[in-house]
């Protein structure tokens, strides 16, 4: 049931997902798209890394980019960022076509890249990286202003990272650095935020933390957040749509409708057993021609 | 006074000429350190004194400032190496080393020449450990104008590279032009090497790029302030340096005066010593998650 990127209003009455409750009942439909990927093929060194990915996402929808390593996650985000163009297709952002530097300067987008390795030494404290989030494009020196200072000062709080505000950003954990990170993703106030694996190397407590941060953001703030996560467990009782990428392609929609054996299995090409163990979903590979054969390969948690 | 001011230190025109190049100097190389520590780009700096030593050698070969021939040299070697991949980290070191191999090179063969063909006897020390009295007046307007054009590009593009140094991904996300900004900024360590050539030598040059940088990122961690401290390690070492250089002519073994370059590099290395305590202390501080707060 690859959803063909309709905008309908058929998602809002869909039932939550199997694992919670999720908000996406209460999704606000504006009736317009925050970000349409239209048809998107990407292909490289002559392989095929995209094939016709479609979906869209209107404001406030918290969305998962759920796919093993290597299934096109990055690639997919990179298009949508402007950063790679598109064999096929194209990407609408506010329903425009446009470049990267355009984009930009709308900023519209906001993007949290995956864990950033820095130098503890380095004289950048998480306010400072929050404050070039606002204005870290322009050129000249910042003239320091409490107009300014108040709007940093909000936005550390709005993420809960007030309390190392002052501390270089080189000396955060992991959950903490993504939290700056959001927040320097945020202060401009995008309609819509990309995160790269943000949740890759994060223990449990930062996981869920940083997973109920976003969802409130999306509804709060009425911004559509597209997250890239090889895991889908620790999403799934706050995505309101998933976007499934195996072998190139994506099934897209609410989690309960995509997550489902017979759709996987289309989209990966041979059968795929869905399991439900504790609350958790597992996707294994099993046989084709035996559906009740013995895994031939397990990973548990992965979305293969 | 007079037993920390030597008679006529503040009457002699050489000095004069120190305070003023070697301070116009010594703030520049500052400011242009802190973004080269922060983004480890120390090495390239490295490369750029070593490049130095073969635009100055060969500047004395035509006759012309040796301010020509080291920023000829630096500039020239950062367009190659940003041609040859240094926006690569992997490739980075490669980049760096093959240019800086090449142009030593040529620097042992002009070294040579200046040596065997011209009379001018100390050439070497000159090119590579500096002489901050003997900077002839008539360039030290071009080196006052070289600082202000190098700083101006860092003030222009502070908040741009600041941001790719964290990050270049995110960066990249705003729209800035990572590459074109990383390029720019090699063209000014560039520049900012070529002037310390100037003053402390080329070979010394990096001392005043990277140890008050490297001294000021760990006192503070506000960006600005960093900024701010390396100026002021550096502006105080150079001219701590020239004066305890002109005292020197009465110091043992007497009548030459000891090597100011000397004076600028052990006192960057002993501020570095001494900052020590001090940033240890933040580090506990800021380990306890207390904000510091600092003046």
């Amino acid at each position: 049931m690859t959803e063909q990127h309709s905008t309908g209003t058929s998602e809002a009455a869909a039932a939550p997902p199997a694992t919670g409750q999720a908000p996406s009942g209460q999704e606000v439909l504006t009736g317009q798209e925050v970000l349409t990927v239209d048809g998107v093929g990407v292909r490289l060194a002559g392989r095929d890394i995209l094939t016709d990915v479609r979906f869209g996402l209107r404001r406030g929808e918290f969305a998962g980019l759920i796919g093993s390593n290597g299934a096109g996650k990055t690639t997919l985000l990179r298009v949508i960022l402007g950063l790679l163009t598109p064999t096929a297709g194209e990407v609408r952002v506010e329903g425009r076509v446009s470049t990267r530097r355009a984009r930009a300067r709308a900023g519209a987008i906001g993007y949290v890249p995956q864990k950033i390795m820095l130098d503890p030494d380095m004289p950048v404290r998480a306010r400072d990286l929050v404050g070039l989030g606002l204005d870290g494009q322009r050129f000249g020196l910042p003239m320091p202003s409490r107009v300014r200072r108040e709007r940093v000062d909000a936005m550390l709080r709005a993420v809960g990272a007030e309390r190392f505000a002052d501390a270089r950003v080189g000396n955060l954990s992991g959950g903490e650095q993504q939290r700056v990170m959001i927040a320097h993703a945020l202060i401009s106030g995008p309609r819509l935020l990309l995160l790269d694996e943000p949740l890759a190397n994060l223990d449990l407590r930062s996981e869920q933390e940083v997973v109920g941060l976003l969802a409130r953001i999306a509804r709060e703030q009425q911004v559509a957040v597209l997250i890239s996560a090889h895991e889908m467990n620790p999403l799934l009782p706050v995505m309101d749509r998933v976007i499934y990428l195996a072998g190139g392609r994506a099934a897209s929609g609410p989690a309960d409708e995509i997550i489902q054996t017979d759709v996987l299995s289309r989209l990966y090409g041979h059968h795929v057993d869905v399991l439900h163990v504790h609350g958790r979903v597992i996707v294994v590979a099993g046989r084709g021609d035996d559906p009740h054969a013995a895994p031939a390969q397990a990973e548990t948690g992965q979305g293969w | 006074m007079r037993a920390v001011f030597e008679p006529g230190f503040f009457a002699s025109s050489p000095v004069h000429i120190a305070l003023v190049a070697g301070g116009a100097v010594a703030i520049v190389s500052a400011v242009i350190g802190v973004f080269t520590v922060m983004r480890g780009q120390s090495y390239a700096g490295h490369a750029f004194s070593d490049i130095s030593v073969t635009g100055g050698s060969g500047s004395f070969l035509i006759g012309v400032s040796p301010l020509w021939g080291f920023a000829g040299a630096s500039v020239l070697a950062a367009a190659v190496m940003d041609l040859i991949g240094i926006r690569k980290p992997r490739g980075r070191d490669l980049a760096t080393g093959i240019v800086r191999g090449a142009g030593l090179g040529l620097a042992a063969l002009f070294l040579h020449w200046d040596t065997t063909h011209t009379s001018a006897s100390g050439v070497t020390v000159t090119i590579l450990f500096g002489s901050m009295f003997t900077i002839s007046s008539s360039i030290v307007p071009v080196i006052v104008a070289f600082s202000l054009v190098a700083l101006g590009v860092t003030a222009l593009l502070y908040r741009p590279l600041l941001l790719s140094t964290v990050s270049s991904d995110l960066a990249f996300a705003r729209g800035i032009p990572v590459r074109l900004a990383g390029a720019a900024f090699l063209a000014a360590v560039a520049i900012a090497v070529s002037l310390a050539a100037m003053t402390i030598g080329a070979i010394l040059s990096t001392a005043l790029l990277v140890g008050p940088a490297a001294t000021a990122q760990r006192l503070t961690s506000k960006p600005a302030w960093a900024f701010t401290w390396s100026a002021v390690i550096a502006l105080a070492v150079t001219w701590l340096g020239v004066l305890l250089a002109y005292d020197s002519f009465y110091w043992p073994p007497g009548q030459h005066g000891w090597p100011v370059s000397f004076f600028v590099v052990t006192l960057i290395f002993l501020a570095f010593l001494a900052a020590q305590p001090v940033a240890a202390r933040r580090a506990r501080l800021e380990r306890r998650g207390l904000a510091v707060s600092e003046g």
